[in-house]
């Protein structure tokens, strides 16, 4: 892992770094890497991947509403709001 | 005995439910004691908040329905809710700054059924920041410490539960277990820990770090504390798209059955290279225990096991890189103060609102994920998931439980392991359970230089009873679960 590979994952995350962090950042992922390709040691070519451990189909229910959003109380735990919507910095010019 | 002003917190749950009944004290004299001992720990930093008011109020209304003819199976316990656990009013923070300020509009499923059984929650446990971690240290609201050595850390991720019941602050706790956060911190405080089978627990209300190995469950100074607590937080929940459906069945009813002719495998991995010896002969003194009662060893292997570690580090990460894209600064939690546009609020309010760890772990499932990769991480990973579940059935078939070591060893100083992966190590024996989906307790089996250390029982699918029963004779023969730090 370099300096560059960590721009890339940060920016893939819409995680910020300073250029310290990013050294940081490259030397622990690298190591972590380093535990993680100790799995190339087991073959595994035709296991089926195993997604879950209950791999049951999910199961459905009914079409219809179940929850009753309370708008205002949730809209309350917003950083930003108005008028009943989220505000963000403007996107489009 | 009356009610004296100094309550004797060495009670466990099913002694206090009788006390309770029998009216030798009200849940709010009990309450007010647990308080007082919470708030004068301030140093072992075990609780984020504690809700007085909330707990006096709710003591009160357990004594009243009591006092008019009501019953339930736990009416006036006293309890802590990790702080994963939301809780309706009280902040719930997960151990982030992200959330430091986040008041859920709703109670998790888990916490709402222990309402309903009756218990008064007192405050939110600290833990690991989104649970991520083995020993507290990444708590955005400082290290738990270890109350059997201050200078040691309790475990984690569940850690303020874990030290909050060891010291007998409160009787037991709740926790949550994605890759041994129930159990290793449980064996490193010398308490008692259970991690359902996955599904077993809803996760509805529990934040979410990684989707198919989170896992809900108790943790209490006995196993058989451990049966009374699942039994009010298991079953079905229509708001948890992977909750069984499975009947809960009686877990009391099957506690004290003999364990003439059980079989318990005993795995030849977990007693290799890694392990310290003197945690080994605690592990054979247990299993010599175990014989007395009428059990039979077998010999075990689960090949894969040794690989479970980086399975686990794709796997872990990719499910939490992506649970975690919703801390955006826009919905709910942190924001940065200052930015220039859209993406600059999000990297700002992401990089100010998640620690190290948690942005270590969001960057290794990125990239697992990430185009080009995916087949070569995710999908290997998921592969040898199945290996690891597959070795468990095997082993299976020649046992009733699986015996072992919780953790290599016991707690280690705050501060000792400053390289991720050294730390990641702690949880080698508690991983490969959580990828198979099974059942598993951590229950105090002795002491290695004055530090409590853990028995895991690891059980069949769905097989909690077994290892609550099991976990229970080895209690009623030995007084470690009994054992309480000195000075709380």
């Amino acid at each position: 892992m370099n300096k560059e590979d960590i721009e890339k994952i940060a920016h893939l995350a819409r995680l910020g770094m300073t250029g310290q962090e990013r050294d940081t950042y490259a030397e622990d992922l690298s190591r972590i890497l380093g535990l993680v390709s100790q799995m190339n040691a087991v073959a595994t070519d035709g296991v089926e991947p195993m997604t879950h451990p209950d791999e049951a189909i999910l199961r459905l229910r009914p079409d219809a509403v179940s929850l009753e959003a309370d708008r205002d109380r949730l809209l309350a735990l917003a950083p930003d709001s108005r008028d009943g919507l989220y505000l963000v910095p403007k996107v489009i010019e | 005995m009356r009610f004296s002003g100094e309550f004797p917190l060495t009670l466990t749950i099913a002694e206090l439910v009788q006390g309770l009944a029998a009216g030798q004290y009200s849940s709010a004299e009990l309450v007010q004691d647990v308080l007082r001992r919470v708030e004068a720990q301030p140093g072992l930093n075990a609780f984020i908040t504690v809700d007085r008011d909330g707990a006096e109020k709710a003591a009160r209304a357990a004594d009243a329905a009591r006092a008019s003819g009501q019953n339930a199976p736990l009416l006036g316990v006293p309890i802590a809710h990790k702080d994963i656990f939301c809780t309706a009013g009280v902040r719930t923070t997960c151990g982030s700054r992200m959330l430091a300020d986040f008041i859920s509009p709703y109670d998790a499923t888990v916490v709402a059924r222990l309402n309903a059984a009756g218990c008064v929650p007192v405050g939110k446990t600290n833990m690991d920041e989104f649970a991520m971690g083995s020993s507290n240290e990444t708590s955005f609201f400082g290290p738990v410490r270890n109350p059997w050595d201050v200078q040691r850390v309790p475990g984690g991720s569940s850690g303020g539960s874990a030290a909050a019941v060891a010291a007998r602050l409160v009787p037991a706790a709740t926790g949550t277990d994605t890759g041994g956060s129930i159990r290793q911190p449980a064996a490193l405080c010398g308490i008692t820990g259970l991690k359902p089978s996955y599904g077993r627990v809803s996760r509805y209300g529990m934040i979410a770090f990684a989707s198919s190995l989170d896992q809900a469950g108790p943790m209490a100074q006995t196993a058989e504390d451990c049966a009374l607590l699942l039994a009010a937080m298991a079953g079905f929940d229509e708001r948890d798209a992977t909750a069984l459906t499975a009947a809960v069945p009686d877990y009391h009813a099957t506690l004290r059955s003999s364990l003439e002719g059980l079989r318990i495998g005993v795995v030849r991995e977990h007693f290799g290279a890694g392990l310290d010896a003197a945690v080994g002969a605690a592990m054979q003194a247990a299993l010599r225990e175990y014989e007395r009662l009428g059990a039979k060893l077998v010999d075990i292997s689960l090949p894969n096991s040794g690989h479970a570690l980086p399975c686990y580090y794709v796997l872990a990460p990719a499910e939490a890189s992506s649970n975690l894209a919703r801390y955006d600064g826009v919905r709910y939690g942190y924001r940065a103060a200052e930015y220039r546009d859209l993406e600059d609020m999000y990297k700002k309010t992401r990089s100010e609102g998640f620690g190290p760890e948690v942005k270590r772990r969001i960057m290794i499932g990125t990239y697992a994920l990430s185009a080009g990769y995916y087949d070569a991480y995710y999908l290997k990973a998921q592969r040898l998931r199945r290996l690891i579940a597959q070795d468990f059935g095997q082993a299976f078939e020649s046992c009733d439980v699986i015996a072992g070591p919780t953790a290599p060893s016991p707690a280690f100083a705050i501060g000792a392991k400053s390289d991720p992966v050294s730390m990641y190590l702690n949880d080698i024996y508690t991983i490969p359970v959580n990828l198979a989906g099974l059942p598993a307790i951590s229950l105090p089996a002795g002491f290695v230089e004055g530090l409590p250390v853990g028995l895991q029982l690891i059980g069949r699918y769905l097989d909690e009873a077994r290892l609550l029963n099991v976990a229970h004779k080895f209690q009623e023969a030995t007084d470690w679960h009994r054992r309480a730090p000195a000075g709380f």
